[in-house]
């Protein structure tokens, strides 16, 4: 343990490291500080989801899980997200081939209007689409002549979706294609096979930790999300609230088993996606390892 | 690296199809809606724009949305350089899991973080008996706002300084050592400046995203303090549609102006880490 100065913070390394090191009260202190936030600020909202959702038994907790509307909820959600995942993962991939193996003029411009989602506040989303599909939108007459129902319906909020889960898969995939540069698809292609070949066989397998990374995270987001879809649902119960939605509307009726209940469910998915990105990053770490190692230039990151 | 991908400008394919795609995706998704937004907001005059976005409502709006980020991002940025700093130096029981820990804000939907902050710092809650006891409101105050975006926030901070903690090079700080400084004074003027690029890049990313975030907020924010987003969230179920799309401008060409400092930075702090 880290009681005494002699002891060294990293291990291999046979050098003294009196003069890196920082006395042991300092080490306690900062530890017990990191501790202190951490169990504020992480451990107790997280034991607090499980603590009031089955603060009234387990049965009462699932029971209001199969509730039709929190299971029509469910289904919502499951929807969105199985439509804005794929197709967002599609971009994402054209995308980082794109930006990691060609230079173009704009390149740089084009990677940052690819992060935008990130910087734009939910509920301005859910506004943008409301102006152009709502009834008083651009496109809000047309749609209502021939009775397509966007804003206020299923898709919108897929819409939404799309939008705030848009930059997760190209941001993973971007830099790690660029470390490990095209020198693999050119001898492909060299040894004659087609393009989609070479994408399918060459540079898909050596993508794929990486690729499954970003689309952990597109999912965890396409699930949560609020603010957006909050603008665009109407909020009508069993047929435009998603999850979260529901566990506001349960929360504003004083059902407060009911509504940490379903957070408890997403708390788990959450804590899922946890455990799976821990493990990924250790793939991932290697495959990005195995490119700086056969590429000339490691400092590309 | 750069000689690579200009030889292979030539001969991979597929230049035309993923530029057409995901310059079409792009601007479908999210250019042209976006352009919809300031497309309708120019229909108002200068003078209209301005007594909306300058309102006394809104004025109260931004002061409170960037005022409570601005406090939350300050803390995340002195407790994310601590926590990244114990979490990279030292060897402790549980280091894997804290480490493992700081990113579930990100997994947690914001919906979630805020009903259970509202619930564990409510005068009834966990946190928040204790905290009455002292006379301490938390939940439905402001201070409940930056709670939430203190939670919202966190990870940004770490993630931005754990790789450049780990790059640091010890000899460095051996050689202040040596040459007679003190700990302190190796970490005031040898470690800190290197790290100082990667907390303002944590600082500006964790600010950007708590300007913006309402999820979490929603569930405990008082009645009398409205974040703006929340204001354009009323304007709009009041069908006020010009009222919310200016201060909708105001947020986006803040946030546009964010991401510009986010990128200049990262730039900036890529030139330390060598």
């Amino acid at each position: 343990m880290a009681g005494t100065t002699q002891k060294r913070w990293t291990s291999g390394q046979a050098k003294s490291r009196r003069g890196t090191e920082d006395p042991w009260y300092i080490r306690w202190i900062l530890i017990g500080v990191a501790a202190l936030f951490a169990g504020v600020f992480l451990i107790l909202p997280l034991a607090n989801v499980f603590g009031q959702a089955f603060a009234k038994g387990w049965q009462t907790a699932f029971g209001s899980l199969t509730d039709p509307d929190t299971i029509a909820a469910t289904k919502l959600t499951a929807l969105a997200t199985l439509i804005s995942v794929p197709l967002n993962t599609v971009f994402g991939v054209a995308a980082a081939w794109l930006i990691a193996k060609f230079e173009f003029r704009g390149k740089a411009v084009l990677t940052t209007l690819i992060d935008l989602p990130f910087s734009v506040s939910p509920v301005v989303t859910g506004l943008v689409y409301v102006l152009l599909f709502g009834l008083r939108g651009y496109f809000g007459p047309w749609l209502d002549r021939h009775d397509i129902q966007i804003i206020f319906a299923v898709p919108g909020i897929v819409l939404a979706t799309i939008f705030v889960t848009f930059p997760f898969v190209a941001r993973e995939l971007i830099p790690l294609m660029q470390a490990q540069g095209s020198d693999q698809e050119q001898a492909a292609l060299t040894l004659g096979a087609t393009g989609w070949q070479t994408f399918w066989h060459v540079t898909l397998p050596s993508i794929k930790w990486g690729l499954l990374y970003g689309v952990i995270l597109c999912t965890a987001r396409a699930v949560g999300e609020f603010g957006a879809v909050s603008v665009v649902s109407g909020h009508i119960t069993g047929i435009t609230d998603t999850l979260p939605l529901r566990i506001e509307k349960l929360d504003k009726e004083y059902n407060s088993v009911a509504a940490f209940s379903i957070a408890a469910l997403l708390a788990v998915l959450a804590l899922l996606t946890l455990g799976l990105k821990t493990w990924l990053e250790h793939r991932q770490q290697r495959e990005l390892d195995l490119a700086q190692t056969s590429s000339d230039s490691p400092d590309e990151h | 690296m750069s000689s690579a991908r200009s030889k292979s400008f030539q001969i991979l394919p597929g230049f035309g199809l993923s530029l057409g795609y995901t310059l079409t995706y792009l601007s479908l998704i999210v250019l042209i809606p976006l352009a919809a937004l300031f497309l309708r907001t120019s229909e108002l005059s200068w003078a209209q724009f301005l007594k909306i976005a300058t309102s006394d409502r809104a004025i109260a709006s931004y002061r409170v949305t960037f005022g409570c980020a601005f406090i939350a991002a300050v803390i995340n940025a002195v407790m994310g350089t601590l926590l990244a700093w114990v979490i990279v130096r030292y060897r402790f029981p549980g280091r894997k899991i804290l480490d493992g820990l700081i990113d579930f804000p990100f997994a947690l939907p914001t919906a979630v973080a805020g009903l259970t902050l509202a619930n564990l710092f409510a005068t009834t809650g966990w946190l928040g008996q204790w905290l009455d006891l002292v006379g301490i409101q938390v939940a439905y105050t402001q201070s409940g706002i930056v709670v939430a975006l203190i939670f919202i926030g966190i990870p940004f901070v770490v993630r931005s300084l754990q790789p450049v903690l780990e790059d640091i090079e010890l000899e460095v700080e051996e050689a202040a050592a040596s040459l007679g400084a003190s700990r302190f004074m190796t970490f005031t003027r040898v470690i800190f400046p290197t790290l100082l690029p990667a907390i303002l890049t944590g600082f500006s990313l964790a600010f950007a995203r708590a300007i913006g975030e309402y999820g979490s907020v929603i569930f405990i924010a008082p009645k009398r303090a409205e974040i703006t987003p929340m204001l354009i969230w009323y304007r709009l179920e009041e069908f006020d549609y010009p009222g919310a799309m200016a201060i909708a401008v105001v947020m986006l060409v803040i946030s546009f102006f964010l991401l510009i400092t986010v990128n200049l930075l990262e730039r900036w702090a890529s030139r330390f880490q060598r």
